[in-house]
C-alpha cells in the first residue's frame, strides 16, 4: 500500500480532414474513415481513455475546425479531449482550452518558436500540453519532421526532447512516420529511447495493427499510453477488446 | 434546476453538457441573486486556490454559497471547487477558504518519484455508503488532474480515498455539502452516474 501506478492508457487518434476523418499511410494516401462525431461517440462507449484530434488539413489552417469539433464532441464524450494541428500561437491554445479541450497538441511550433510552447505550459499548465514529435529513420539515424512530415528539421531527437522538457510540456507523443498506417507494429527502439530520455509520460504512436503489437510496446518500452489509428479503423478491433487482451498480460487499465 | 457557479476560471462546457446528458436543466450562476432559482449547486473550478477564493469574494458569491448551504440544498464542489470548501489553502500565496468542511489544501507530495500534477485515471475507495455513490462499485476509476489536495478534514467527512504515492482524500461529504477531487464530467459512465445521483439527491444522508 501507499504506492500506486497510474493506469496505462489507450488513445484513439483521429485525423481531421475537412468535415471527415481520414487515415494515412506514412503520412500519405488518405483513406476516409468516417464522421468525427459518430466515431467519437463510439469510442466513448468503448471506454477509450482519451481522444486526440489532429487537424491535418493544410489548406484550411487555423483552429476553427478544432473549435467546431470540440463544440460537437463535448456533447457526446465525457472523457479527456486533446486537440492539435496548426497551433502556432499562445492565443490559439488558450481558446481551445477555454472551449472544452483538456489538452493541446503542439508540433511544428516547437521547432520554430519554443517560447510559445513554454508560454502555453506556464499559463495553461504542463498537464494541458502534449508535444508531438514525428520521426523518420533514414541512413541509420532518426530525423525529425514538422508540418505533417513535409519539412525536415535539423535538430537531433535528443536535443529536441531536451528542448521540449525545458519548455515544460506535460507529455511527449512520439510518432514513427515509417510505421504510420502500416499496421506492422510500433517502433520499439524509438519508443524505448524516448522513454529513457524524458521524465514526462510518453505516448507511443504509429504502427499498431494487432493487440500483440500493443502488448509488445507496453511491455518492452515503458510508454504510459499508446495512440491507435488503423487498428481501430480497419478491423474488428476496439479499445474494450484491446484492454481485455492486454489485461491478461498484466497491464493495468482503468476499471469501469 | 441545477446551478453551476461561474467564477470565470474554467471552461464550463464539459460540466454543463454532463448535466444535460443526465437529463437536468442547468443555470450558470454569476451573482448572488441567482441562487433562488436553483435546487442544487455545483462549484467547479480549475486554477489557483487564492485566485479562486478572491473571485468568490469579489462577486459576493462566498456569502451566497453559505446562505445556500444554510437552506439545506445540496452543493457539490469539483476539483478546485472542492478545495475551496476547506478552511484555507497554500496555492498561489495562501488564502482562507469557504470553511464549509474544515481542513487545509496542501501540495501533493507523493514520494516514490511519482509525478505532480497527478493526471490520469485513478480509483476511489468509498469509505461508507452515501446517496451520491449509489450504483457505483468500489475501486472504479475516475479522471484526476490536480497538484493540491485537502488534508485534515474530520474523519467522518472523508467519503473517498485514493492512492497516488500517498493516500489522499478524493471525496468529502458533510451534511448537504459534497466535494470530489476528480472530474466526474470527464469520467464517462461512472462520472455521469455520480452527477445524476447528485441531481436526484435531497441533501440528506
Amino acid at each position: 500500500m501507499g504506492w500506486s501506478v497510474l493506469k496505462k492508457r489507450i488513445i484513439p487518434v483521429q485525423l481531421l480532414l475537412g468535415e471527415r476523418l481520414t487515415k494515412t499511410i506514412q503520412f500519405n494516401s488518405h483513406r476516409d474513415v468516417g464522421d468525427p462525431i459518430k466515431s467519437s461517440k463510439i469510442y466513448n462507449d468503448q471506454c477509450a481513455d482519451e481522444l486526440i484530434f489532429l487537424n491535418i488539413n493544410r489548406q484550411k489552417q487555423g483552429i476553427q475546425p478544432l473549435l467546431e469539433i470540440l463544440e460537437a464532441v463535448s456533447e457526446e464524450c465525457f472523457m479527456p479531449l486533446a486537440v492539435g494541428g496548426g497551433i502556432s500561437e499562445f492565443e490559439m491554445a488558450r481558446q481551445l482550452i477555454q472551449n472544452g479541450a483538456d489538452k493541446v497538441v503542439v508540433n511544428s511550433v516547437s521547432y520554430s518558436d519554443i517560447k510559445t510552447v513554454s508560454r502555453i505550459c506556464e499559463n495553461l499548465g504542463s498537464q494541458a500540453v502534449i508535444a508531438a514529435v514525428d520521426v523518420r529513420y533514414e541512413n541509420g539515424a532518426w530525423s525529425l519532421w514538422s508540418d505533417c512530415g513535409r519539412v525536415k528539421e535539423l535538430v537531433t531527437l535528443n536535443d529536441h526532447l531536451n528542448c521540449l522538457s525545458g519548455a515544460g510540456v506535460g507529455e511527449i507523443m512520439i510518432n514513427s512516420i515509417d510505421r504510420d498506417g502500416t499496421m506492422s507494429g510500433y517502433d520499439i527502439p524509438l519508443l524505448a529511447y524516448v522513454v529513457s530520455r524524458v521524465s514526462v509520460p510518453v505516448i507511443g504512436c504509429g504502427g499498431a495493427g494487432t493487440y500483440e503489437h500493443m502488448r509488445d510496446a507496453f511491455m518492452n518500452t515503458g510508454v504510459d499510453a499508446l495512440a491507435c489509428g488503423s487498428i481501430f479503423n480497419f478491423g474488428d478491433n476496439n479499445p474494450l477488446r484491446a484492454k481485455a487482451y492486454l489485461s491478461n498480460h498484466g497491464i493495468p487499465f482503468k476499471v469501469v | 434546476m441545477i446551478g453551476i457557479i461561474d467564477i470565470g476560471l474554467c471552461n464550463l462546457r464539459s460540466i454543463s453538457k454532463a448535466i444535460d446528458a443526465c437529463g437536468f436543466d442547468f443555470q450558470l450562476i454569476t451573482s448572488p441573486d441567482q441562487f433562488d432559482l436553483v435546487t442544487h449547486c455545483i462549484l467547479p473550478g480549475v486554477g489557483s486556490f487564492k485566485v479562486g477564493f478572491e473571485r468568490l469574494v469579489l462577486s459576493k458569491l462566498d456569502i451566497a454559497i453559505s446562505n445556500f448551504i444554510a437552506s439545506k440544498r445540496p452543493l457539490l464542489g469539483v476539483c478546485l471547487g472542492m478545495q475551496l470548501l476547506a478552511d484555507n489553502g497554500d496555492e498561489g500565496g495562501g488564502s482562507k477558504g469557504l470553511g464549509l468542511i474544515g481542513g487545509s489544501v496542501r501540495r501533493l507530495e507523493p514520494g516514490n518519484k511519482m509525478r505532480v500534477p497527478h493526471v490520469g485515471w485513478n480509483s476511489i475507495e468509498f469509505q461508507y455508503r452515501h446517496p451520491i455513490t449509489e450504483g457505483l462499485k468500489q475501486a472504479r476509476d475516475f479522471y484526476f488532474v490536480h497538484s493540491f489536495h485537502i488534508m485534515g478534514c474530520k474523519p467522518e467527512s472523508i467519503l473517498g480515498k485514493t492512492e497516488y504515492g500517498t493516500q489522499f482524500v478524493s471525496a468529502t461529504a458533510r451534511s448537504n455539502v459534497l466535494g470530489v477531487q476528480f472530474h466526474p464530467e470527464k469520467s464517462q459512465a461512472n462520472g455521469l452516474k455520480l452527477l445524476e445521483n447528485f441531481c436526484l439527491w435531497d441533501g440528506r444522508c
